[in-house]
């Protein structure tokens, strides 16, 4: 039986006491994202690398501070995109997702 | 919005702020929360000018928004600040909606709004108002930490029970989003899962620990 990959948006909830300081929400790495994407990318949604569960990005959990952002799966806690910044350049890693699909709709 | 101030220096600091106004509004409207040891908010509530200029970015982020056009009912819970982009929400209903009671109820709102004190509580008037005019607008408040004297309303931390009062039953299928501090965006919105509302349809921003930008 072929297995499908559910598409999931639950707001996530763990119970990690020192990760609940860090932890926002997708919706914060929209501002380093409009640095390397033209379309809002909290919008689209991403395929985790780890679990296969795709999610709105804006959905997923991001931890961020001076040195970068990272968003993780709620469902997994995979790293699904990493970002940092320096003074010339900003990195991307987005190994952790599988695909990401934007809506040609959206501006 | 992101915010950046540059020193003389050559100093950054950027700051991420949620949209106050709505999309009918003619000028864009930020709130900030002054924390006491912050780095930007101290400057921009008390030494910022009518005048002075600012570098802004934005508006960026579609996943926490919500428009007439996504139907309700609209269920809102904020906690401290969380208050902002829920206000540019009611704000934007309040402006679409026209006068009529009917139109109103068809796309019935209830805000849920913890604060530490009645001082406290942003937006004050401008929500008495807002409900005074619209019966389909509940606003309820919880103050946590004072209560003013004849105080009839909550007076705890939003929980489950607050929350089954509150809130539309499951059956309606209502649209919410809720922002404010880490802790209680997530405590809300497990409750709300456990009282049986879909997970899809409950949007979450959590601002982080102490709740508002520094």
């Amino acid at each position: 039986m072929k297995r499908v990959s559910n598409v999931v948006d639950e707001p996530s909830v763990t119970g990690d006491r020192f990760a609940d300081a860090l932890r926002v929400d997708g919706n914060a790495a929209a501002g380093i994202l409009s640095e390397l994407f033209v379309p809002d990318l909290t919008s689209a949604r991403a395929k985790c690398a780890g679990c296969g569960t795709t999610r709105t990005i804006g959905a997923l959990l991001v931890y961020a501070h001076g040195m970068g952002t990272v968003v993780r799966c709620p469902g997994c806690d995979r790293v699904v995109l990493r970002v940092a910044r320096t003074p010339t350049h900003v990195w991307l890693d987005a190994t952790g997702a599988t695909s990401i699909v934007i809506s040609r709709n959206s501006n | 919005m992101d915010v950046r101030l540059t020193a003389e220096d050559g100093y950054q600091a950027e700051r991420s702020y949620s949209i106050a106004s709505a999309p009918e509004e003619s000028r864009l409207s930020l709130t900030v929360e002054q924390l006491k040891d912050g780095e930007v908010s101290p400057y921009l509530s008390e030494e910022l000018r009518s005048g002075d200029k600012l570098e802004l970015r934005g508006p960026i982020g579609g996943y926490f928004v919500w428009d007439v056009s996504l139907g309700g009912p609209l269920l809102l819970v904020a906690g401290g600040s969380g208050i902002v982009p829920l206000m540019a929400m009611l704000r934007h209903r309040d402006a679409v909606l026209g006068a009529a009671d009917v139109e109103r109820h068809r796309l019935p709102a209830r805000l849920l709004y913890s604060s530490r004190g009645w001082d406290e509580v942003i937006y004050r008037d401008e929500l008495a108002r807002l409900a005074e005019r619209d019966t389909a607008l509940e606003v309820r408040h919880t103050l946590t930490r004072d209560q003013p004297q004849g105080w009839n309303g909550f007076r705890r931390r939003i929980d489950r029970m607050m929350l089954e009062e509150v809130a539309w039953p499951p059956s309606e299928q209502p649209q919410v989003f809720v922002c404010g501090p880490t802790p209680l965006v997530e405590a809300v919105a497990q409750a709300l899962v456990e009282l049986g509302h879909q997970p899809a349809r409950i949007k979450t921003e959590r601002f982080g620990p102490t709740g508002g930008s520094v």
